[in-house]
């Protein structure tokens, strides 16, 4: 017995041996290449960081870190200044104002889908948001700029249609589905043993909801609300046709406020090559993609808490 | 006295659980409202643009160049520009994107690595547009020296949509019943071997779903292309990858915004505008139902 098991095992180590290492690779290979395309959306944030960051750079040898959050932003004066204050706070408002509207509407049209709606409303509540998702941004401009400005204009009689206001309401139109799929995820991945346990109790509906599900998915919501917000801010084309974009700190909706995204849109196809307005426009992105990337990752976080909390 | 034979506190709990059916019925239909008011937004969003813009649409406004300053005329070379810009960011992302989902769902081991990729896709899905642009603009335009070119700005829009269709490849190839690969993998073949001729064949409809939703995306964008691929007037269709093109949402944008007639072309930009919302919403709209039907022909 012992001897017929040694004479697999030297069989097998000479069939082993005798095949040559470039075989060795070829069975390999597969793995290495779709090891190194694998990672290719690594790749692809390595060069976004490092190109932007490379880009901006320059700037701050030319001016100091505390100038560029300064309230002027006047690159083309002499001497020129680059504050972004006014901008970082153009899309602080534009954002806060559309998310008021967003996430009230967004968190209800979610728990509507995940919870209420029988078969037939939840798939067309669903594919609504869907097809509001997949409309493009310059479209949504060009209805803000076309017909919502006009109509602005003379409800609040303003000397320009194109105001804070505007850039709000297009933004919270963009920003809800977003908000509302999300959010649906996280109400739907609460385990249904909650629902059952407290719908046992006699428990309604909407107490149900209301006192275990929304808690029990608060983590996921709140991801929901933040990868929002991040998408809101770094929405360009339609808050750059509709803000109107004069770069001033206001707290009022009715005034016209430039955003991070509207600036760099707007003046980088003027700029010259390497000049310092140019590092500048850089730096506004690498501002406007660490404000996003720390939204995403907060977000992100939430999520998975959620997930860990109760999938174990 | 038992408890059931307490007339006074059944009518009292009757009561009660009125009052809470009544406050549910009046919370449910706050949120029925809400979500209501998301259709509004998007029938009032439609009628305009439909309303709008059909009076501008006629086989001559796609099949025609601008005259006169873009006053008249059609918007054909942005449709062909923005054509050559979403198949050329396919060509590029496809491959990469369907083999890093490979990767994910057929070789990786789950552990630290895979969770920084996965961490990485959904970084790159929520990068700003205009990031993109800025990319495209300082790697592609200058540094690899493309110019503002259709290679260009096909590359940012293939950088732009890795996410999307790595996340739907991914998906698709999760769906392949386990079975599958055992099955050919106990038959001798190697792992290339199964995931080639078993696993993809059986993926491919759900992944190339994925390559539509990424070239409505790739079509819709305005942000990236702005500094690296597109032109506000072109009188020739681009001859080689290194010309700049026409695409139909920067044509959109610049009539509205930058045209000095931008008055007297109203009906041009409103056509603009629906031809572009009605090409993405049929890509978006094909991609759904051929899902759903693929779910229920699916046989295992």
């Amino acid at each position: 017995m012992s001897r017929f098991t040694r004479k697999i095992d030297n069989n097998y180590k000479v069939k082993t041996l005798n095949s040559s290492s470039l075989s060795w690779l070829r069975r390999r290979l597969d793995r290495g290449i779709f090891a190194v395309l694998g990672s290719i959306s690594l790749i692809a944030l390595g060069l976004i960081f490092f190109f932007i960051f490379r880009e901006a750079i320059p700037l701050f040898y030319k001016v100091s870190v505390a100038s560029f959050f300064g309230p002027t932003w006047l690159p083309t004066f002499d001497p020129p200044s680059y504050g972004a204050l006014s901008m970082i706070a153009g899309s602080a408002l534009v954002t806060v104002a559309a998310l008021a509207v967003a996430v009230p509407v967004g968190l209800s049209a979610a728990a509507f889908i995940a919870e209420v709606a029988p078969g037939i409303m939840k798939d067309i509540t669903k594919s609504i948001i869907e097809i509001l998702a997949g409309i493009p941004s310059v479209v949504y401009g060009f209805f803000g700029l076309a017909l919502l400005a006009p109509f602005l204009q003379t409800t609040f009689s303003l000397s320009t249609g194109r105001t804070a206001l505007t850039a709000a309401i297009i933004l919270s139109i963009m920003a809800l589905p977003t908000i509302a799929s999300l959010a649906e995820d996280a109400l739907t991945a609460v385990p249904s043993s909650y629902r059952e346990a407290s719908l046992a109790m006699g428990a309604t509906r909407w107490e149900t909801m209301w006192r275990v599900t929304i808690p029990a998915a608060f983590s996921g919501l709140l991801g929901a609300v933040i990868l929002g917000m991040g998408r809101a801010i770094g929405e360009t084309m339609a808050v750059l046709m509709v803000a109107g974009n004069s770069p001033q700190i206001t707290t009022s909706l009715l005034k016209p406020v430039r955003t991070l995204t509207a600036g760099i849109a707007l003046e980088m196809g003027e700029t010259p090559f390497g000049s310092t307005h140019y590092h500048a426009l850089f730096s506004l992105g690498v501002l406007l993609l660490l404000i996003t990337l720390a939204m995403n990752w907060t977000a992100e976080w939430f999520r998975g808490r959620m997930r860990r909390r109760h999938h174990g | 006295m038992v408890p059931w034979k307490d007339e006074k506190a059944t009518s009292r709990m009757n009561k009660q659980g009125s009052r809470r059916k009544s406050i549910q019925v009046i919370a449910f239909s706050f949120l029925g409202v809400a979500s209501l008011s998301a259709l509004i937004v998007l029938g009032l969003i439609l009628y305009f643009m439909i309303a709008q813009g059909s009076k501008a649409i006629s086989w001559g406004f796609i099949t025609q160049f601008p005259r006169h300053r873009m006053t008249e005329g059609g918007i054909y070379p942005a449709l062909v520009g923005s054509f050559y810009l979403g198949a050329g960011a396919v060509l590029v992302a496809f491959p990469l994107a369907v083999s890093s989902a490979i990767w994910l769902s057929e070789y990786a081991r789950t552990g630290w690595w895979v969770r920084t990729i996965r961490v990485g896709v959904n970084t790159l899905a929520g990068v700003p547009s205009i990031v993109f642009g800025l990319l495209g603009f300082a790697f592609f335009v200058k540094v690899l020296g493309f110019g503002v070119s259709v290679l260009a700005g096909a590359f940012t829009l293939a950088l732009l949509i890795l996410p999307i269709i790595i996340r739907s490849s991914e998906e698709a190839l999760r769906s392949v019943p386990r079975g599958f690969r055992e099955g050919s993998l106990a038959l001798g073949a190697t792992q290339w071997h199964t995931v080639r001729t078993i696993v993809l064949p059986a993926a491919l409809p759900g992944i190339l779903t994925g390559a539509v939703l990424g070239v409505s995306r790739a079509v819709g964008e305005t942000a990236p292309i702005m500094f690296t691929a597109a032109a506000f007037y072109m009188a020739k269709l681009p001859k080689s990858p290194f010309d700049k093109v026409m695409a139909l949402p920067y044509h959109i944008y610049v009539m509205a915004t930058e045209s000095p007639n931008y008055w007297c072309t109203k009906d041009l930009q409103f056509g603009t505008a629906l031809v572009l919302l009605g090409l993405v919403l049929t890509l978006n709209l094909g991609v759904v139902v051929w899902r759903t039907r693929l779910r229920r022909r699916k046989k295992w």
